[in-house]
């Protein structure tokens, strides 16, 4: 039966083949951020008809809090429950279900929260218990979550000792003195700690509710409870459709707008801008090449995101040898030897613009409301001549008047376009550099990050809380983030004393980090910063008080309305 | 017959066994892990989600515990969708991807058979270039320029049906379905057009006309039935691809089918739901490829499916 084994043989290739094809296609991470922001004003006549229709570009993978890592997931959880603070039009933390600021002990270390009144979907009470029980649900390394740990860990206390076994889940440092009274016991002050309770692992979970659901808790809109501005209706757990309806429990209710907002997934860019162009949809992302397509058009809004993007430096191949980034002069010719701004207008074209610093600008301000920002101002921005005596410099020490680096890029079009302008700006610049490039899918280029193995690498990091520690913490020597070999003492020490020493002193701490700063992108060069990211989309001009977030959740759709449609 | 069917069930249980294990480890020989925020988690934090899904185990003993529980058709949860069943997953997502399969296919191969009938029938007229015509542009255009220039014309300018979504009943589903059938229209039409003519230059035609045979029971009862078995060998291949979902087209229409979730998977390292699609899809594959040698038999009965005396 010579047929039989052609057959069982052509079919294993062909699924193969089909599996081996699939596997080339890369990811399309940076396509798939959907954003900006609609005017924040909240004047002007309402509609009678309050009904909003928006696009997501992936599904909801789950609505436990807990569990949730991505953007979509916690966007949804934004807008459909409610922790101890929200994020208000500012970006700023404001009580939420806490009724008013918490009580902070002298040392800065224990927070006392009165929960507010306010219900579950279901009318039952929200209490501090709830709190006290979704916080060790987040820690039980029973439960697997991922970011329970990562945000807690050295936060709240014996969060890490927990994760390591040597202490119970019951004690960590959160407890329910009574039915509306929550104490939390942190491990050091956390200047923080007030914005990062925002995040929705922070969120409350109704004990009763999640055991009886058991298995099926948080997988579809039915086996959850929300406490939020809106309830979600219609989400079957996978599926690519779902809706908000306005939450008549929510203790806020009078200032909900919105009755109903229709959400769709869809994944093409292209097919995004189709729906809205046919008025089906109120508001498109417009990423990569669409982007330019349509940046004449009025209803474009735009938007700051608190990403910024480098190019790491790798100043150890495997962690182990020396390479010529090893070298402060090498490194600090190529941070200054490619131009950041014909880079942003013209190459990428998205909203993203020019940064010569680490920490985002709009996203951390001092206690009078000053920018971060303004402290360092710009550092190690392009200056061809400075970039050709520190190379000159550094070739010297080296003893080479050659050098070849390996560039580590994303594989999507635009990186690669990217990729493409900062070999051609570098290598003409400055002579003697040849650039490798490699432009690998996310998952290999994080592979090979974490193995050291590549000297040049474009990377970026979104913020974890609103705090410049969320970016300074990642080069810390010890830190896992770091993949670079950069150690310096003295930016150890400054980082470290800005959350230990000056933790409770605001202007020292954030003298500190200023420093840090300093010495990582301007002395030490240890990274070359290229952009901060920036957003653009499509928005129905009838479409007001739709926030955007710069870190977190993206959308807040409490304060939206529809005027004049 | 009965021994020539469990003989192929055999082969069939073989082949999936294979597919099941190669892919296993081809899997998990790529980078990275379905843990999403891997990258920046702890190695000792990592190490407390690893253990949560059994990922810690050394390599044999996940595949060891992986097989059992596919012999009992459980094929785990998914990693993306947290907790959520694969085979619920695959069950949900695989109606759209069918419906829009087996309309396109019906309509495919219907217009192809009455394309490339009449460019047969009508050889060397203006039928028959037209007909070829529309061949070349459904073989040389692929389907997702298809679905982008009907999104773009009939949906957006033209308003008639929905521009995407699944939410409009048949509706939504009339212009994925015709893109879909343009592949197969087009192979199907060429297909029939070349047996047809090959077909109708044999003697039987000849002896038929020679006793009377009007034209239309020529074309339908001795041309068109031999002219179907090599459109039967490419279709079945073509049908299973079909059923199982097309990722452009899904993505373009934005429908929530199988076709783009099993990219996904890969993408993001669900090892569950790669491997609950890839069985999924095998599957599908085998048996229409076990039907459509059991069709040969009867469209043609000088094919006989037991190898006879060797």
């Amino acid at each position: 039966m010579k047929k039989s084994k052609l057959v069982w043989l052509s079919s294993l290739i062909l699924v193969l083949s089909v599996f081996l094809a699939a596997c080339g296609t890369g990811n399309d991470k940076d396509t798939s951020k959907e954003s900006g922001s609609g005017s924040k004003e909240n004047s002007g006549s309402v509609d009678a008809t309050q009904e909003l229709n928006v696009m997501e570009s992936a599904e909801i993978p789950t609505m436990d809090s807990v569990l949730v890592t991505d953007t979509v997931g916690s966007n949804v959880l934004n807008n459909v429950n409610e922790g101890l603070y929200r994020l208000n039009q500012e970006n700023l933390p404001i009580p939420a279900m806490a009724a008013e600021e918490p009580k902070v002990n002298k040392e800065g270390t224990v927070y006392t929260f009165k929960i507010r009144d306010a219900k579950w979907s279901d009318g039952s009470a929200v209490t501090a218990n709830d709190f006290e029980y979704a916080w060790k649900r987040a820690i039980d390394p029973k439960t697997g979550s991922e970011y329970g740990p990562y945000m807690m860990d050295g936060v709240v206390k014996n969060a890490s000792e927990i994760g390591k076994g040597k202490a119970k889940v019951a004690d960590l440092g959160v407890k329910a003195l009574d039915e509306k009274t929550l104490e939390v016991t942190l491990e050091k002050p956390v200047p923080y700690f007030l914005s990062l309770i925002s995040l929705s692992t922070f969120l409350p979970q109704k004990e009763e509710f999640v055991v009886a659901q058991g298995k099926k808790y948080a997988s579809n809109s039915d086996t959850t409870l929300y406490n939020g501005p809106f309830v979600l209706e219609g989400w079957d757990g996978t599926g690519l459709t779902w809706k908000y309806t306005k939450n008549d429990n929510y203790w806020d209710k009078d200032n909900v707008k919105l009755d109903t907002i229709n959400v769709d997934v869809v994944k093409e860019v292209q097919t995004q801008l189709n729906l809205y162009t046919s008025g089906k949809k109120d508001r498109a992302g417009l990423s990569g090449e669409f982007a330019m397509q349509y940046a004449d058009n009025p209803d474009v809004v735009k938007d700051v995101e608190s990403s910024p993007f480098y190019l790491k430096l790798n100043q150890k191949r495997d962690g182990k040898t020396d390479t010529a980034l090893a070298n402060v002069n090498i490194r600090k010719a190529i941070a200054m030897a490619f131009n950041k701004e014909d880079l942003t207008k013209a190459v990428l074209a998205n909203g993203s613009f020019e940064a010569n610093y680490l920490i985002p600008a709009e996203f951390t301000f001092d206690e009078e409301g000053k920018d971060f920002r303004e402290v360092n101002g710009d550092m190690n921005k392009y200056n061809l001549e400075e970039a050709k005596s520190y190379w000159e410099k550094g070739l010297k020490e080296l003893g080479t008047d050659k050098l070849e680096l390996d560039f580590l890029g994303d594989d999507s079009d635009l990186a690669k376009k990217m990729d493409e302008y900062l070999k051609n700006q570098l290598e003409k610049n400055l002579p003697g550099l040849s650039i490798k490039l490699k432009e690998v899918p996310f998952l290999v280029r994080v592979d090979l990050n974490s193995k050291q193995d590549y000297d040049i690498q474009v990377a970026g990091w979104a913020p974890d809380f609103q705090d410049p520690y969320t970016f300074l913490n990642l080069w810390l020597s010890d830190s896992q983030q770091n993949n670079m070999s950069y150690a310096s003492e003295k930016y150890d020490k400054l980082v470290t004393d800005a959350q230990t020493i000056y933790a409770t002193e605001p202007a020292k701490r954030w003298k500190a980090m200023a420093d840090a700063e300093k010495t990582l992108i301007e002395e030490d060069a240890a990274l070359a910063p290229i952009y901060q990211r920036g957003t653009m989309a499509l928005q129905k001009p009838y479409v007001k008080g739709l926030v955007k977030h710069n870190f977190g959740a993206q959308y807040s759709y409490k304060w939206t309305y529809i005027s004049g449609k | 017959m009965a021994k020539y069917i469990l003989k192929r069930v055999l082969y069939m249980i073989l082949t999936l066994f294979l597919i099941a294990t190669f892919t296993f480890f081809l899997m998990k020989m790529l980078p990275g892990s379905p843990i999403a925020s891997s990258p920046k988690l702890t190695h000792e934090q990592l190490a407390a989600v690893e253990a949560k899904y059994g990922l810690d185990k050394p390599l044999p003993v996940q595949y060891g515990i992986y097989m059992k529980k596919m012999v009992q058709l459980d094929f785990g949860v998914s990693y993306q969708f947290k907790g959520a069943n694969v085979t619920e997953l695959i069950i949900n997502r695989a109606g759209p991807s069918f419906l829009l399969g087996i309309q396109a296919l019906i309509l495919g191969t219907i217009g192809g058979i009455i394309l490339g009938m009449i460019a047969a029938l009508r050889q060397n007229t203006v039928w028959d270039y037209g007909s070829t015509l529309i061949a070349i542009f459904g073989i040389s255009i692929p389907s997702f320029v298809f679905a982008s220039l009907l999104q773009y014309w009939i949906g957006v300018k033209g308003g008639f049906l929905p521009v995407g979504l699944w939410e409009n009943g048949w509706q939504s589903s009339i212009l994925p379905t015709i893109a879909l059938a343009m592949g197969p229209l087009a192979t199907s039409a060429r297909f029939i057009r070349t047996e047809m003519i090959e077909v109708l230059g044999t003697d039987y035609i000849t002896l038929a006309k020679a006793k009377g045979a009007s034209g239309l029971e020529i074309a339908f009862k001795h041309a068109f039935r031999n002219a179907l078995i090599p459109l039967i060998t490419v279709m079945g291949p073509l049908a299973a691809g079909l059923v199982t979902g097309s990722l452009v087209v899904e993505q373009i229409f934005a429908i929530p089918g199988i076709g783009e979730q099993f990219v996904k998977a890969i993408n993001s390292s669900d090892y569950s739901l790669i491997m609950g699609t890839t069985m999924f899809f095998s599957v599908l594959l085998i048996l229409v490829i076990f039907i459509v040698d059991i069709l040969y038999g009867i469209v043609d009965p000088r094919i006989r499916l037991t190898g006879g005396n060797k």
